[in-house]
């Protein structure tokens, strides 16, 4: 018996995670193969200055921000929740870091950068786990006023910096890779660590899958889901630091313009549903991945950048349209049954036959 | 009464969803001017016949006549034009609208397409007094009681040309001088001739109101009666029937119990259940016998804290405690299977494994976690210990069988080692052979000690495995008996009877 | 004495208007501060003025008053305003059609969205949230597509509905614009409250199977909202061109937010079923005042809008909370 239990735990998780990141992972291959057959050059890596240099590094430097918050905004998501209110938490980290920089060390500043958004957090996760406000509520509100919070930091001003190991955070290179990507691939490794390795993951999933067996299993789900939105915060903080030194400044309109909404799709482009429960760190990484390199794929062909949005609106179509139970519903009807039923397919329709 | 016209004839109706057969060649039939009671257990097929009748849900086979012309309603708005209207057990009106929007929404008085507001009031008012209701129709209906709510939900289904009224289970919110209330205006309607289907778990109501009665079971229709022909006892017989299956004897209930380790005083929760006291010792199993509805599963909710009490203490091992919480519960050593494993129990997307460490994870706290392998070793002992199937621990439960989900969620608790473990209809919708595994083990872990309280619609069931059986009915404690020789007949019978004998 | 407060206490607004009370409440106590405070405030054209530059914003709140009263959501609003925009700058200037063709297209261009959206929604039971995400990236695209610059108009019957003001004596003066967001507005609260239609919107956000239990046409209902919030903010988007005369394929960045902002501080609850298109109006104006305010002020920075805005959000979505635990 036990025996056995020892082979199938080899084969089960294995299946089931080659079965779970399979698609968003052909799409990914999908894209990189497309635009090596458009531009062969695409895949070209070179040394340069002691670090590699080439689209695909690119991909992963600049994708780093987005990795950070969608691993976040994962967890969230996974309670049954959203965190709409990342994109201004990136602007007040920035915004905070600079602003610091100014008068303190850089350890400091990046300090007091991410102690306020622990606690732009643990005002989140406080109107959501402890008011009870719906999530998309109660995270517009710091959504709404978080912008105005971090130009109130910095002045209205743009605030440049021109601290070396500051810019070093996204300029950066550690063992031949952006030094960015190394600090989202570690969030992200020790994110999936704590999660699988204490029962967090667990207990996370099972609130999102079923709030009430939960609560009825002795759950205490409100600290849990309370913790969620803290850590999104921090994540979120982090990407604001990357974003800043990138642009070696704060600029509290623009930082993180929209990055919520890149984040949430990554999330489903992952896998993870938004309707809660089983969620999928590795999943929402290659979702991130997947939209950085559309933006880069979109550069690359010349098209101009904006229009990365209309590609946007077509993945989260064809994704949603994948996910959502009623459609795939209708599809299978419609092919096993080509007539199907007036009753079932015209709800407005009476047959009242004398 | 037979020499008018069926209003209504529903012939051989047949009823699949994925995996069970809800209705199996039913016929029924409906007259005007009489009050026509559907009667059976939970899952006999009772709802799924009136979302049939009103469109909600479609035919596999059968017929529906309605004055002898044959219908089939695509919804719920083509059944009430044609003069079939529904009531339903939760008011389904919307609680943000006014109450006299919420009687005529959707044929509202109009001029060219303006809402005529006074005339729509005066209307409201006038469909209500009809009711002997006279409340202000301007009032938003969610600051009214339900009972209101419930009128409110009746004077819409007769505003239109109403031939025939469907009432599922409309008195169950209800307190005794509101359903006396609408007692009275359903004889009032029967005197104008309106067809009355009516559903309800309370046999004083049925007997009070209904002219005439169809028991379903299992899907299946086991007969039409007058209700001045069949007695209380009679009726509760057929709509619970006979178990058909021999089950294995249960070893013998262990003879001695031990010290008492639950005791209630006067625990109560509005609308749910009517005080009650109760005491359950170590080694003993107490069953709880009654009809759906009865308060089963409300008294259970209260021991483990799923619900608030309103009333009354509890003490555990001596000691009294305020379940305010199922962890407060949990930590007492109190456990709680849940009826509906779906929505209660299981997370239907975890595997096996994650089902069972839940609750002991849950009580440990995140930062404390069960280590994969203390995981592994729990499930494979529990998939062993209940003969769990498939024996695969990362199994995703969603895909198991009824009787294996029950064999987990019965694993999750077990493992958390409970003094008290409630179980409520543990062996509803399983196989025969789980039924009888899961009877075994109740009785073997009474035997070593553990309290069980178990709650069946099976008299049978609960009688076999219990030291004691509490017997309830329209939720109160009626009765409490030792399982010293009893029957099922003699729990129908105190049932039936409300323990006044 | 004693009579007054036995009259003041015997008077309890109902529990619905709460919301709208404390929205106009707050309007009235910024507008006093403010004339109190500058002599210039307390002249009528401030408000005015408030309405004329917010003229659009109203228009695109109505909309979403109506999707967000179902219990839906709309964050495709201002993509499609900035859209609307566009397509009018291209069709006039570029493609010189005349005005009177122009705007009808691009009204239906803006309905069509929301109608296409509306059918997801309802039809793969898709979140609205995430729908309307697609439709924003959609629309904000299309924008890059007509054009990656802005492109100004002078087409002499924009520039007329631009410059051409209505005197309402006093020296007291309105846009074109203004009077058309407020028949918008009077049309909105004519079918909220006079038709069929208008009372199945609240009775969808009351409860969409109680709804269908009833016999309602719930997915008529649900799919027309959608395409109304599309019309509303194609309209917004034309009054928009008429306000700046020019369009900015960034335009109305952001004003999904100011709309929905406007809509819950206007008292209507975001769980949907519960809520009055004249508390949008205040709604709107509480925006506009504070933004006002501040300007006046000098010493406030804009910033402080946003802000004060989010706080005011915190503070209405509290009230609701209480209001609807306290029903419980």
């Amino acid at each position: 018996m036990i025996r056995n239990l020892a082979t199938d735990r080899g084969r089960g998780p294995a299946a089931l995670t080659k079965h779970r990141l399979f698609w968003p992972a052909a799409a990914l291959i999908a894209l990189l193969l497309g635009n090596l057959i458009v531009s062969p050059r695409f895949f070209a890596v070179e040394i340069r200055d002691g670090h590699l240099y080439g689209n695909l590094i690119d991909i992963l430097r600049n994708g780093s921000p987005l990795i950070l918050i969608a691993v976040g905004m994962t967890l969230v998501i996974a309670t049954r929740g959203i965190d709409l209110s990342v994109g201004a938490v990136v602007a007040v980290s920035g915004a905070v870091a600079c602003v610091e920089l100014g008068s303190t060390s850089i350890l400091l500043a990046i300090g007091a950068a991410l102690g306020l958004c622990l606690v732009l957090g643990a005002w989140n996760g406080w109107l959501v786990a402890g008011l009870k406000i719906q999530p998309i509520v109660a995270t517009l509100i710091l959504m709404v006023a978080g912008r105005g919070l971090a130009q109130l930091i910095t002045g209205g001003q743009i605030v440049t910096v021109q601290n070396g190991p500051f810019l070093a955070i996204a300029g950066g290179y550690l063992l031949t890779l952006p030094l960015s990507f190394l600090i989202a691939m570690a969030v992200y490794a020790l994110t999936s660590l704590v999660v699988r390795r204490s029962a967090l993951g667990l207990l996370l999933e099972s609130v999102g899958g079923n709030p009430e067996a939960s609560r009825l299993s002795g759950l205490r789900s409100g600290r849990l889901i309370w913790l969620c939105y803290v850590f999104s915060a921090l994540c979120a903080g982090v990407a604001g630091l990357i974003i800043s030194s990138n642009v070696t400044g704060a600029d509290g309109n623009n930082a993180g313009l929209w990055i919520e909404l890149d984040a949430i799709l990554a999330v489903v482009i992952g896998g993870t549903q938004l309707t809660g429960g089983r969620f999928s760190l590795g999943g929402t990484v290659i979702g991130a991945l997947l939209i950085q390199t559309l933006t880069t794929t979109v550069y690359a062909l010349g098209i101009p950048s904006q229009e990365t949005l209309l590609f946007k609106a077509v993945v989260v179509t064809v994704v949603c349209l994948v996910q959502s139970p009623a459609f795939r519903a209708k599809l299978v009807k419609r092919r096993r049954r080509p007539e199907s039923p007036a009753v079932a397919a015209q709800p407005e329709k009476v047959e009242v036959a004398s | 009464m037979n020499d008018t016209a069926e209003i209504l004839r529903m012939t051989g109706i047949r009823k699949r969803f994925p995996g069970v057969t809800a209705l199996d060649g039913v016929d029924f039939r409906l007259f005007p001017g009489e009050v026509h009671a559907l009667m059976g257990e939970n899952g006999a097929g009772k709802s799924t016949l009136i979302k049939v009748l009103t469109g909600v849900e479609g035919v596999d086979a059968g017929s529906i006549e309605l004055a002898g012309a044959a219908v089939a309603f695509a919804g719920p708005d083509q059944a009430q034009l044609a003069g079939v209207s529904t009531v339903y057990q939760e008011v389904n009106l919307c609680p943000n609208l006014s109450v006299a929007e919420n009687i005529l929404l959707g044929r509202e008085p109009r001029r060219f397409g303006r809402i005529q507001w006074s005339r729509m009031r005066k209307r409201a008012e006038e469909l209500l007094a009809r009711l002997d209701l006279r409340i202000d129709v301007s009032a938003e209906l969610g600051t009214l009681s339900i009972a209101v709510q419930q009128m409110v939900a009746i004077a819409r289904a007769l505003d239109v040309e109403a031939r025939v009224l469907v009432l599922d289970e409309p008195t169950s919110s209800l307190d005794a001088r509101e359903v006396e209330q609408l007692m009275a205006v359903l004889r009032a309607l029967r005197a104008d001739g309106m067809a009355i289907l009516f559903v309800s778990h309370f046999i004083d109501q049925v007997f009070a109101i209904a002219d005439r009665m169809t028991v379903l079971r299992n899907g299946k229709l086991v007969g039409e009666y007058r209700t001045s022909e069949i007695t209380q006892v009679e009726l509760v017989t057929k709509m619970i029937g006979k178990e058909l299956a021999a089950l294995d004897e249960v070893s013998e209930r262990s003879a001695a119990t031990g010290p008492e380790l639950v005791a209630t005083d006067g625990l109560a929760r509005a609308g749910g259940i009517e005080p009650f006291s109760l005491t359950i010792r170590r080694g003993e199993v107490v069953g709880l016998a009654g009809l759906l509805g009865s308060g089963r599963t409300e008294l259970a909710r209260l021991l483990f804290g799923a619900d608030h009490a309103d009333h009354g203490t509890v003490d555990i091992d001596g000691r009294r405690v305020q379940l305010r919480s199922p962890r407060v519960a949990m930590n007492q050593g109190v456990a709680f299977c849940s009826e509906n494993r779906k929505t209660e129990g299981l997370i239907a997307e975890l595997t096996i494994r994650e089902n069972i460490a839940l609750a002991v994870q849950a009580g440990r706290g995140w930062l404390r976690p069960l280590s994969r392998r203390r995981q592994l070793e729990l499930a494979a002992q529990y998939i062993e210990a209940l003969d769990i199937r498939p024996a695969d621990p990362e199994a995703v439960v969603g895909t198991l069988s009824g009787g294996n989900q029950q064999k987990v969620l019965l694993a999750r608790w077990l493992a958390t080692q409970p003094r008290l473990l409630i179980l409520d209809e543990p062996t509803r919708g399983i196989d025969v052979g789980a039924k009888a595994e899961i009877q075994r083990l109740v009785a073997t872990l009474s035997a070593d000690g553990m309290a069980v309280l178990f709650v069946s619609a099976e008299l049978e069931e609960v009688l076999r495995l219990s030291h004691h059986v509490a017997v309830l009915r329209d939720r109160k404690v009626v009765a409490q008996l030792a399982n010293e020789g009893l029957t099922p007949e003699d729990i129908m019978a105190t049932i039936a009877d409300g323990g006044r004998s | 004495m004693t009579a007054l407060t036995v009259r003041l206490r015997t008077y309890r607004p109902q529990r619905r208007y709460l919301p709208v009370l404390a929205a106009l409440a707050l309007l009235v106590g910024a507008y006093g501060f403010g004339a109190v405070r500058y002599p210039a405030f307390g002249s009528g054209q401030v408000v005015l003025d408030i309405f004329i530059d917010h003229a659009f914003l109203l228009v695109v709140a109505v909309g979403a008053t109506f999707v967000i009263l179902t219990g839906g959501i709309d964050l495709s609003v201002g993509s499609v305003a900035a859209l609307s925009t566009m397509a009018s700058a291209d069709l006039l200037q570029h493609k010189g059609w005349p005005a009177y063709a122009v705007i009808p297209v691009v009204l239906a261009l803006g309905a069509l969205l929301g109608f296409l959206m509306g059918l997801v929604i309802h039809y793969f039971e898709i979140q609205p949230f995430i729908v309307t995400l697609a439709g924003m990236f959609l629309a904000r695209g299309l924008c890059y597509t007509i054009s990656t610059e802005s492109i100004s108009i002078d087409n002499p019957t924009y520039t007329a509905m631009a410059q051409t003001p209505i005197t309402l004596g006093a020296g007291l003066h309105v846009s074109p614009s203004v009077v058309i967001a407020l028949v918008v507005v009077a049309i909105a609260w004519y079918v909220l409250h006079f038709t069929r239609f208008g009372r199945t919107v609240y009775a969808v956000g009351g409860g969409e199977r109680s709804a269908l239990l009833m016999g309602l046409k719930v997915a008529r209902t649900k799919v027309s909202v959608y395409t109304i919030s599309g019309l509303c903010s194609a309209l917004g988007g034309v009054l928009m061109a008429f306000y700046t005369l020019s369009a900015d394929p960034l335009g109305a960045v952001g004003m999904e937010l100011d709309a929905i902002a406007a809509v819950v501080i206007g008292g209507t609850i975001l769980t949907g079923g519960s809520g009055y298109v004249l508390g949008t109006v205040l709604g709107v104006l509480v925006l506009g005042i504070i933004q006002t305010l501040i300007t006046f002020d000098g010493t406030l920075s804009s910033w402080w809008t946003r802000i004060v805005i989010g706080v005011l959000l915190f503070v209405f979505i509290a009230l609701q909370r209480l209001i609807a635990r306290r029903a419980r």
